[in-house]
């Protein structure tokens, strides 16, 4: 039962994903109705834009970073003054300076780490204006630095990647919001409030006092999972009822998490006019994919022994169970999603870890609305490189030369990851007034530590949520990581795209090595399971693994 | 950078206005149009006052009343919260200790799994039938009622697995208590 469930959802997802990547392609390469054209041409010009005009790698990177720090001034601006503005039926004031700078990076750089709680600390107008705008804009930003760092990869020679401001439009108004509104109607009627009217006090049936907390919700939420941003409305974020009440509503969203992330395997083999392409980077997500979610399905079915029999249901729903929590936790952390429909900081250690990994690993399994596919790329990179070393001959990839400029970047992108986490881990698991947020004693805490950084230079933004992410230290620092892991792989990323589509393009010859077939998959997920699993290994040993084994030996903390 | 300054604050403001307002509010239109109890938060009303939620547990005390699962934030619905606490901490095993020997006392029945964690949201408005079932007897003798007819009113409450493949069964507290409130006298 449980493999014709799991291959129902997968049918159900890449199915979903393989059409979604052809209407991808054709917003992308502007074969729309001359009336969407219209719409979004006059307002581009509106906006000072002519879109017909192509941007380097470098004009592309820096309209990125306007963008992104003209969203970051208006939200942070905004979460600090949302006591003396409109739609604040609650009257929550306004924010204080390091948790609105948090706020904001953490929504701009589509991380969405949340070290606040939505219904106690933000006004409908901030969630409205401030939040869902970031939700849809940074997923945009997203998919148009993922389309711009392919057509690098695909295109005929040529010195431009295309105009970051129609993409990120086009993402938005054509594929965004669209399927939004379809998912956020869904919602609604699963049970998901969408409404301006503020909490309800209610005299329970034992005369009780209640008050519940509502809102508009559905609509956030759908952008949220759709573009993989994952802040909740509430605080408990996918397991609170509100957010997340049937099991059809978990379905629904847990497949959004992963459809646009998915498509884009497909639309890069359609971009690249070669299917196989796209079926081998799939392939490889896949194989992780499947691979993690064993382990966490098999744990957390299995329980916690410690707690008695059956599955291990500390920090779960009752609707949901094991099962949907092990699928949900395995995408959201896949995904770079970080919504959750149940606690992770109560998952068994090894489904823990397996979460962290795929965290740290760089979001690369699906990853990111487009973040995961140029993650994904960086490996090809130095996957290539690695077989061209092995067999002596210049590496190649899509009939163009990896030279070492393009590693010498790969490598500069790749270690943004190590930097935050590991970096910024350390001085998190030394600094006394960091450690205070430490919840549980022994390994778990220093897997506490892992886990809040893994997620904010992933740009994740789910948490093992015992850790106090609220304190100053870390809302300042895990800001800063969560810039690195956004424009530190970005920048080097578009460069390697400009580099690229200056080359010439080879025929390929009985001497290429071949990109699609089950070798160069196999190479990719090694590449992938050297380089991103290896460097967090030691660490990993010390948390999670050193959990795992005193928990066998019948230790508590 | 200068040169894109204008697109990004235009953009940035019209994207404000569309999804940030138009988006929301159209959405927020079309759903009390289309289903206004469910987009209004599900809310069960008694004679003109809400006495709660369908879909939010609150807490029961009482002898003759379904209990729902624990909450580490008290079913507190305006600031929810679970334990987070981890698989090997002792504290958890303590509260779980705990929470075994007091439903067993209170049932006099074995305590399943879900009846002795707090869930994630603190709000989980389900249980699992086997901790329903467990509670039957304690519930007919506070109602003075014959436990076949509690056992009938919680199976007729029972919510099975989407399309047999997806979830866990569960029976709604709050409804399911109201539903025995109807059938017998407390």
């Amino acid at each position: 039962m449980t493999f014709i469930a799991y291959g129902l959802y997968f049918a159900a997802l890449t199915g979903l994903a393989w059409a979604l990547a052809a209407a991808m392609q054709r917003v992308f390469d502007g074969r729309l109705p001359s009336g969407m054209l219209r719409v979004e041409t006059a307002l581009l010009r509106g906006a000072g834009v002519d879109p017909a005009r192509g941007m380097t790698w470098l004009g592309y990177g820096m309209a990125v970073l306007a963008f992104n720090l003209a969203g970051f001034v208006l939200l942070y601006t905004l979460l600090r003054l949302q006591g003396a503005l409109p739609l604040n039926p609650d009257g929550i004031g306004g924010m204080s300076a390091d948790l609105a700078f948090n706020t904001a990076v953490s929504f701009v750089t589509n991380t969405n780490w949340q070290a606040y709680s939505g219904e106690a600390q933000l006004s409908y107008l901030s969630q409205m204006a401030g939040l869902t705008v970031q939700n849809f804009v940074s997923a945009g930003t997203g998919m148009a630095v993922a389309v711009a760092i392919v057509r690098g990869f695909v295109a005929p020679k040529g010195t431009t990647l295309g105009n970051f401001w129609l993409d990120m439009m086009r993402s938005v108004l054509w594929i965004l919001l669209p399927l939004s509104i379809v998912l956020a109607l869904f919602l609604a009627a699963q049970g998901v409030p969408q409404t301006l009217l503020g909490a309800v006090t209610a005299t329970g049936v034992e005369g009780g006092e209640q008050i519940i907390a509502r809102g508009p919700a559905a609509a956030q939420i759908a952008i949220k999972q759709l573009g993989t941003n994952g802040g909740g409305f509430f605080g408990v974020n996918s397991a609170h009822p509100f957010e997340n009440p049937t099991v059809a509503s978990n379905l629904a969203q847990c497949l959004s998490i992963l459809l646009i992330p998915v498509s884009f395997c497909f639309l890069f083999g359609r971009m690249a006019g070669d299917r196989r392409q796209g079926w081998a980077i799939f392939a490889t997500m896949a194989i992780l994919f499947v691979a993690g979610l064993g382990v966490v399905h098999a744990y957390e079915v299995a329980g916690n022994p410690a707690l008695g029999l059956g599955e291990n249901m500390e920090g779960k729903e009752q609707r949901f169970g094991a099962m949907l929590s092990a699928l949900w936790a395995t995408s959201t952390t896949a995904a770079s999603n970080g919504a959750v429909n149940a606690m992770h900081d109560s998952f068994m250690p090894l489904s823990g870890m397996v979460t962290m990994v795929l965290m740290q690993i760089g979001e690369v399994v699906f990853g990111g609305v487009g973040a995961g596919l140029y993650g994904m790329l960086l490996y090809v990179v130095l996957a290539v490189f690695l077989a061209g070393l092995m067999v002596g001959r210049t590496p190649e990839y899509l009939g163009r030369k990896i030279e070492s400029r393009e590693v010498t970047l790969a490598v500069l992108a790749f270690l943004s990851m190590p930097l935050g986490i590991l970096v910024g881990g350390a001085i998190a698991a030394t600094v006394p007034q960091a450690l205070a947020a430490v919840q549980d004693p022994g390994p778990h805490g220093l897997s506490e530590i892992l886990y809040a950084y893994s997620s904010a230079t992933g740009n994740n933004g789910s948490a093992f949520g015992g850790w106090g992410a609220a304190l100053p230290w870390h809302t300042t620092a895990l800001g800063v990581v969560m810039l690195i892991g956004r424009y530190a792989i970005i920048l080097p990323m578009l460069a390697i795209a400009g580099s690229m589509i200056r080359k010439p393009k080879a025929a390929a010859t009985s001497g290429t090595f071949p990109t699609h077939g089950p070798l160069f998959v196999t190479l990719l997920i090694l590449t992938v399971l050297i380089l991103g699993a290896l460097t967090f290994f030691p660490v990993l040993a010390l948390g999670p693994i050193a959990e795992e084994t005193a928990r066998l030996a019948g230790q508590s903390f | 950078m200068l040169t894109h300054l204008r697109p990004a604050l235009s953009l940035t403001l019209l994207f404000t206005l569309l999804t940030g307002l138009a988006y929301p509010l159209a959405m927020t239109g079309a759903a009390q149009a289309l289903f206004s109890d469910a987009a209004n938060g599900s809310l069960i009303e008694r004679d003109g006052t809400a006495i709660g939620s369908s879909l939010i547990a609150q807490g029961f005390a009482g002898a003759g009343y379904l209990q729902p699962r624990a909450s580490a934030s008290g079913w507190n619905a305006a600031g929810t919260g679970a334990s987070n606490l981890g698989p090997t901490s002792a504290a958890l095993i303590a509260q779980v200790a705990e929470r075994r020997a007091a439903f067993e006392a209170l049932n006099g029945a074995p305590a399943p799994i879900d009846a002795v964690t707090a869930s994630g949201s603190g709000l989980d408005p389900h249980i699992s039938p086997e901790n329903a079932l467990a509670q039957v007897s304690r519930i007919a003798a506070a109602r003075n009622a014959d436990p076949a007819a509690v056992r009938a009113v919680i199976e007729a409450a029972v919510e099975r697995p989407l399309l047999g493949l997806y979830g866990l069964p569960v029976v709604n507290v709050l409804r399911t208590n109201l539903a025995l409130d109807a059938a017998l006298a407390l």
